[in-house]
């Protein structure tokens, strides 16, 4: 069992999903920057008022989205990966929580699904990014079922939500519940999470393996009551398709009256000057299966 | 510590206010001075203060009864810098108590040296990076367009700002939108180092704004300016002012 593409994409759920809730839900306005405005075509025919493109400009995306938030509308702000996070990361931080009021950015892209674009396409230190703000809600689905679930939920919500869309995703959606894990099987050697689009390659790469799997659709908030509750042995393994060690922090003060050792597994701080498929990354940042299964399998040793 | 709005002091609009009333243009100074210490007030403060005065005595449908109304007029001070009199304007109308502006800068002050919208009532936007006010007031005329509120958006900027890049962003889309109920105010006291081929103005109008250049201490001037029409275009005022004022 591995991450697969399925018949709808991550991205044409949101597009569909978010083109309907526009239609019912008049508060509603989506924000693009050229890239994604193929998805919005028949809603923005409906709702030209709301479905606004600004243009190649970035920056303005977001202030856009606040303006709008702050005009009374929940906007949603969609774009790849380091043009929606990374670019314009000081209206990020300035223009939404700041000014008291919440967005819904949407990326697509990951960390590396256009492995053959090269760096500039690809953003492994989002969620690093949006994690170092505050009160912000942070979902990486793993299945396009799970983006409708945590689409319409973050709609409903008035906060800040960062819904982060991948190319591949697992065979089969988890019954994601925002802000909490997911017990997928349970061992005794150690706890596992899973982030989004991992569950499936963590899953085949410990099928051997008697640890406790966890899914975590949301991970932020950090769902440290799960795992402190299933805290079977003082071993945690963090499985996360973005930077590595972007979640070591909130495992530490989830833990931080138990002892514990901890293994961080996720995309290394390096410039990967290579082009190929997402497959061939996932190799040379050791997160395929056998890589995981003999990373995680190495740190069980006594 | 955030401030609530001072409904008690006025009635329904700022110049109905007895308070307003009793303190007009020429209190502002010594309003500003209960925030330096004299009334010796920084260039960035003084180089707004008419305009701020303008726009909240003559242009802007907005008081501190009507502060949180959907359809009530915005105005995004986005050159956050030297606000005092911002604060003072704010005090003068009733929005803020003026024995809150001794405390400016204080660590338990609402007033600090860029305004914090959720601490000031009145205050729009917390501004102080430079460069969005005017990329927020474009998303929020968008905002109040697609809601038909009738609301108008004005935003001021300084000279030197515009050197931000994300405000071209801005200008662009709200030329090629004719976003006509948006406003900029640029105050322009020549700091920007390098200045604009064709003066600044004229960087909007390519853009498709209407634009025009006044006196930034003449009152009359700008509040003409301020609310001369124009359909299907977004507005720029540059209020020129003294240089390095």
């Amino acid at each position: 069992m591995t991450a697969t593409a399925t018949a709808e994409s991550m991205r044409d759920r949101f597009a569909r999903v978010t083109s309907e809730l526009v239609d019912s839900d008049p508060r509603l306005a989506v924000v693009l920057a050229e890239i994604g405005l193929a998805g919005f075509v028949r809603a923005r025919r409906r709702h030209p008022d709301r479905i606004i493109n600004v243009g190649i400009r970035e920056q303005l995306m977001i202030s856009v989205a606040s303006g709008l938030a702050l005009s009374g509308m929940r906007p949603v702000a969609h774009s790849y990966t380091p043009f929606l996070v990374e670019r314009p990361f000081e209206q990020v931080k300035l223009d939404l929580a700041h000014q008291g009021v919440g967005a819904i950015l949407v990326s697509v892209g990951a960390s590396y699904d256009a492995s053959d674009s090269g760096r500039t396409h690809q953003a492994p230190e989002d969620v690093a990014l949006v994690s170092s703000l505050p009160d912000w809600q942070i979902h990486v689905p793993g299945h396009p079922d799970e983006v409708e679930l945590l689409v319409r939920d973050a709609v409903a919500g008035s906060g800040n939500v960062y819904i982060r869309l991948a190319g591949r995703a697992n065979a089969e959606p988890m019954p994601v519940e925002p802000g909490r894990f997911q017990v997928v099987r349970r061992g005794s050697q150690a706890v596992v999470i899973a982030a989004g689009p991992m569950l499936d390659r963590t899953l085949e790469a410990t099928a051997d393996l008697d640890v406790t799997v966890l899914y975590a659709g949301t991970v932020r908030p950090f769902d440290g009551d799960t795992l402190r509750a299933e805290l079977s042995a003082p071993a945690v393994v963090v499985v996360e398709p973005y930077l590595q060690g972007t979640s070591a922090m909130w495992v530490s003060e989830a833990l931080r009256d138990r002892a514990h050792r901890m293994l961080s597994i996720g995309v290394p701080r390096m410039e990967n000057r290579h082009y190929g498929t997402p497959e061939q990354h996932d190799e040379a940042h050791r997160l395929d299966i056998a890589s995981l299964r003999h990373r995680i399998g190495e740190f069980l040793e006594p | 510590m955030r401030l609530r709005l001072q409904t008690d002091l006025v009635t329904d609009t700022p110049t109905a206010s007895p308070l307003a009333a009793q303190l007009g243009y020429e209190e502002l100074p010594r309003l500003i001075a209960l925030m330096t210490g004299d009334e010796k007030h920084s260039k960035s403060a003084d180089s707004t203060l008419d305009v701020l005065w303008v726009l909240y005595d003559r242009v802007l449908n907005v008081a501190p009864a009507t502060a949180d109304q959907p359809d009530r007029d915005r105005f995004l001070l986005s050159k956050g810098h030297g606000p005092m009199a911002y604060y003072a304007v704010l005090a003068a109308k009733g929005f803020i108590p003026i024995e809150t502006l001794s405390t400016f800068g204080a660590y338990d002050s609402p007033l600090g040296y860029h305004p914090d919208h959720m601490l000031v009532p009145g205050v729009e936007i917390s501004s102080g990076s430079l460069g969005h006010g005017l990329p927020i007031g474009v998303g929020l005329a968008l905002g109040l367009q697609a809601q038909q509120l009738r609301s108008s958006v004005v935003v001021l900027v300084g000279d030197a700002e515009l050197d931000e890049g994300s405000n071209h962003e801005a200008i662009a889309l709200a030329g090629r939108l004719g976003l006509d109920r948006l406003t900029v105010v640029v105050v322009d006291n020549r700091s920007a180092t390098y200045g604009w081929p064709g003066g600044i103005a004229g960087r909007f109008e390519i853009e498709g704004w209407a634009a025009s250049a006044v006196d930034g201490r003449d009152h009359d001037a700008l509040a003409s300016a301020l609310t001369a029409e124009h359909r299907g275009q977004p507005t720029v005022v540059v209020a020129e002012v003294e240089t390095g004022a």
